[in-house]
């Protein structure tokens, strides 16, 4: 079974809204894109349909969220982190409890190409203080998450995906804001995978066991602040160490992880990702092949790596 | 309640606050500030009643300060309502001290929110009109926009959106001062014909002496009594009002005055204060 994490997300907004009355929805024309039309439907009182203007949406979920409201500000994630200083200087510089939802991440939305794609919006956000950057990498990972983020202080920006993503966890899953999941053992090397990229990875880990190669799933959900720990233990406890993210290798996941080891563990690591340019059109699984995003290409890299280098 | 000429003597007195300040600093945006401080001190004084008491109650009326770079007016009213000490004012810009040099929410929660990047604070004040009619609060939402801010495109999304929803509950104020950083506004980018593109956007639209109380006044009556539309308020102002070497002189959007320019602008301003009696 599988669904995207954008409808994971509109699902369990609806049922939060229900018990929580200070949740409040906006979006920029696209609610039947991020799914936040599931709570629009049901609490119409609380949506607001901003238009086609980012911007504006984000500084009315500030002045929403000094006011005492949760708010959920939603558009695609390339669209609302586009309005950068509005959420640097509204909704960063005054910690407003504003949740900004950035669906529709990456080259796995496919045949829209580059310019509905967020491939740069991780980097972005990271470097605001007080900001908190989450990407769950499947349903039950996104419906706790977003269960989570209701109660968290501080501004939040959620990266989910237009594209199904197989279920990797049970119903009694427990989310840790901050902390990586270990999914699947494995010494020869390790792989911190998020996202989209997580499903791939545990498949591509699969795929080498079957060859002798051991690789450690560690999946990261909180890219901000990063679990420093289990990236530092995994480092000590793993030969090789690759990242996965399905955005550009510069600023995100990869970007994270090699900071936390050059301070504190210094290592080689390879990172996966988009190699600092720009997506295309294309179906969402031949974009994967075409960029080594499947778990096949994950597996053949880490193996022709391991090989060479052994 | 002041009467105008009490609250003609704060804004005064106030404006000699804002000059030391800025002097003090040797930063700081003296023209905006001295353009904007009639209005402040009516809005702050007579229409929102700002006391220590009320700073924090969740039912206050707001004010958000979207002009970012007037604030020394603003950390001057705070000043006089004790919600800052006077030597908080003084320390205008300097290191550690809650008198950022633009609106900082989280280092002085009395300025609502964090602006001073230009064409935000709009926004902000939308989102807290929803909120109060969420609520069902009477509380009322009251922001001043700059007319160099209102060539930012945000504050026309801003525009577009408040009418949408009702928002009768919220006061805008354009300080229209007519200069900005490069020049005069209508030479960098002209508004013109404001009062028209604001009706044609569905605001309630007023157009006042920025510097008369009597007006200020009846504007925002009307702004109060005004349902089912949000209230944008044109306040045709002087940039550097009250300082003749400052008045309408782009020079002092951004500059301090040095020592003797502050002994001369104190000068002029302590004989305003005099012939108020």
């Amino acid at each position: 079974m599988s669904k995207s994490t954008r409808l994971a997300f509109g699902e369990t907004l609806a049922q939060l809204g229900e018990v929580n009355q200070n949740i409040v929805v906006l979006d920029a024309d696209l609610s039947k894109s991020t799914m936040s039309y599931l709570f629009a439907k049901k609490f119409p009182d609380r949506f607001f349909e901003m238009g086609i203007q980012e911007a504006n949406m984000i500084g009315v979920s500030t002045g929403l969220a000094l006011s005492g409201k949760i708010v959920y500000a939603c558009s695609f994630a390339c669209f609302v982190t586009g309005r950068y200083d509005t959420i640097r200087i509204s909704v960063a510089y005054s910690k407003a409890n504003v949740r900004i939802i950035g669906t529709h991440a990456g080259l796995g939305i496919g045949e829209d190409g580059t310019s509905q794609m967020g491939l740069e919006d991780v980097s972005l956000m990271r470097s605001l203080p007080n900001f908190s950057v989450c990407q769950p990498c499947d349903e039950i990972e996104t419906r706790e998450l977003i269960k989570y983020s209701v109660q968290h202080q501080g501004p939040m920006y959620i990266r989910l995906t237009r594209q199904n993503l197989d279920k990797i966890f049970d119903e009694d899953y427990k989310f840790k804001f901050g902390k990586g999941v270990k999914l699947h053992e494995g010494n020869d090397a390790v792989i911190f995978a998020t996202g989209a990229l997580v499903a791939e990875s545990l498949k591509a880990a699969k795929i080498l066991k079957g060859e002798g190669i051991n690789l450690r799933v560690i999946n990261i959900h909180t890219i901000k602040p990063i679990d420093k720990e289990i990236i530092i233990q995994s480092a000590k406890e793993c030969r090789f160490i690759f990242t996965a993210e399905d955005h550009n290798i510069i600023g995100g996941l990869g970007s994270a992880v090699a900071e936390v080891l050059s301070e504190n563990y210094p290592a080689k690591i390879i990172r996966i990702g988009l190699p600092d340019v720009f997506g295309e059109s294309g179906t969402p699984e031949a974009l994967y092949k075409k960029y080594g995003f499947n778990a096949e290409s994950l597996a053949r890299k880490i193996e022709a790596y391991l090989k060479n280098n052994s | 309640m002041f009467t105008h000429k009490e609250l003609q003597r704060i804004s005064n007195e106030l404006r000699i606050d804002i000059i030391k300040a800025i002097s003090r600093a040797k930063s700081g945006h003296p023209g905006g500030s001295l353009s904007a401080i009639d209005i402040l001190v009516y809005l702050f004084f007579n229409e929102i009643k700002r006391t220590k008491e009320n700073a924090l109650d969740p039912n206050r009326h707001r004010f958000i300060l979207s002009k970012g770079h007037g604030v020394p007016a603003l950390y001057a009213i705070l000043a006089r309502i004790g919600l800052i000490t006077y030597d908080e004012l003084m320390n205008l810009r300097v290191l550690g001290s809650p008198t950022q040099g633009h609106p900082s929410y989280l280092d002085l929660p009395y300025v609502e929110a964090s602006t001073g990047s230009l064409g935000q604070g709009l926004s902000i004040a939308i989102g807290m009109a929803l909120a109060a009619k969420i609520d069902k609060k009477s509380y009322r939402i009251y922001c001043m926009t700059g007319d160099g801010e209102s060539q930012e495109g945000q504050i026309w999304e801003a525009i577009l959106s408040a009418p949408k929803f009702n928002l009768d509950n919220l006061c805008v104020i354009l300080d229209y001062n007519k200069s900005q950083i490069d020049g005069y506004t209508k030479d960098v980018m002209d508004l013109e014909p404001i009062k028209d593109k604001l009706e044609a956007f569905k605001w309630n639209v007023l157009e006042i002496d920025g510097h008369n109380f009597e007006e200020i006044e009846n504007a925002l009556n009307i702004a109060r009594e005004t349902k089912g539309k949000p209230t944008y308020i044109i306040a045709h102002t002087i940039k550097g009002k009250g300082v003749s070497f400052m008045e309408d002189n782009i020079e002092w959007h951004g500059k301090a005055p040095n020592e003797k320019e502050t002994e001369l602008a104190l000068q002029e301003l302590e004989k305003l204060l005099v012939s108020n009696e």
